[in-house]
């Protein structure tokens, strides 16, 4: 005979399964019995607000892009910590300026990077 | 089990229902509606649904992006030629069971743009509505009151039988034929499936069929 103790889980188990499979199950039968499933062309298209859809979703994306996303990067997170560095910059420590420079270095670093990579001229 | 019998056991705390009250009670319960304005009456459809109006408390507060979840379609606003084609095909797209509530007099009839070459004279001609609601636009409360008489349509709809819903009958379709824009007018210009045109000729009432002539 095996543990006992170990009937709890099977049950909570069992009742796990019964819950997922349950209302399905339930679903199926009602569509048997009551409800005839009705598909169509239309009905199983792709939807795209009402208008037909053209093309293939799965298209190449210039992987260029990523020097969009850096730049964004760049200029968001520096907009977000540049004004609490600002509203609080009465307050600092030594130690607290360095640390802020050193995130501000690395964020124009980044910044010189592009420039020299010539992506942010317009063309 | 007749209603005398049963309010009375409700009376004494016994609920006795049949699978059609319960089936019936669920589906108006949650009527989503899909999430789609034209004009001006989708303004008083977004009333409706904020604070001060509350359609949530008929459960219709979820309005759904996607036909894939929504049960009611709200054709709130003049319906343009241009625009037909889509409202049918994002109907076809719902799943059943499906409602239509033709609001305001745009939808109904091409309202006060019926003479224009570029409007559709009532979403009716195209898919069947379940409840038309008169109104330029219509005030909120209109919206309310049309939406309680669907959920009393959805309540005295049978679950066998030859009077059953469309959704129920697998003879019965679901899609609807979608318009094509032709030369001159959508292609075809009606379902006649779904609309008649109404008896215009008053000498042949009776001895033909509405709108046969």
């Amino acid at each position: 005979m095996t543990n006992p103790i170990y009937l709890p889980v099977i049950v909570l188990l069992l009742g796990g399964a019964g819950f997922a499979v349950g209302p399905l199950a339930l679903a199926w039968v009602w569509a048997r019995k009551y409800s005839p499933q009705k598909s169509g062309p239309i009905k199983n298209a792709i939807y795209e607000c009402g208008l037909e859809s053209t093309g293939d979703a799965w298209i190449k994306f210039k992987p260029g892009y990523y020097i969009y996303a850096i730049i964004f990067l760049i200029f968001d997170v520096e907009a977000v910590f540049l004004l609490p560095f600002a509203v609080a910059f009465g307050g600092f420590t030594a130690a607290e300026s360095i640390a802020m420079l050193v995130f501000l270095i690395l964020l124009v670093e980044g910044l010189v990077w592009a420039c020299q990579k010539n992506v942010l001229s317009w063309s | 089990m007749d209603e005398q019998l049963k309010s009375e056991l409700r009376r004494q705390g016994v609920v006795a229902t049949s699978l059609q009250e319960l089936y019936n009670w669920g589906r108006r319960s949650s009527l989503w509606p899909l999430n789609f304005g034209l004009a001006c009456c989708a303004i008083e459809m977004i009333a409706a649904t904020m604070a001060r109006y509350d359609l949530a408390r008929f459960g219709a507060e979820v309005f759904r992006p996607s036909p894939r979840q929504a049960d009611l379609m709200i054709v709130a606003g003049t319906v343009t030629k241009k625009m037909a084609p889509q409202v049918v095909r994002l109907y076809n797209q719902m799943p059943e069971p499906k409602y239509v509530i033709s609001m305001g007099a745009c939808a109904i009839s091409g309202g006060p743009f019926k003479q224009g070459y570029n409007v559709l004279k009532g979403i009716d001609r195209y898919i069947p509505v379940d409840v038309y609601i008169p109104g330029c636009p219509p005030r909120p409360e209109a919206l309310i009151d049309a939406f309680l008489m669907l959920q009393k349509k959805i309540d005295e709809q049978y679950l066998t039988g030859p009077n059953r819903p469309r959704h129920l009958n697998a003879d019965m379709p679901s899609e609807f034929v979608v318009p094509e824009f032709g030369t001159h007018d959508l292609v075809p210009t009606q379902n006649s499936e779904v609309w008649k045109a109404p008896l215009v000729n008053i000498s042949i009432a009776g001895k033909n069929e509405s709108g046969r002539d």
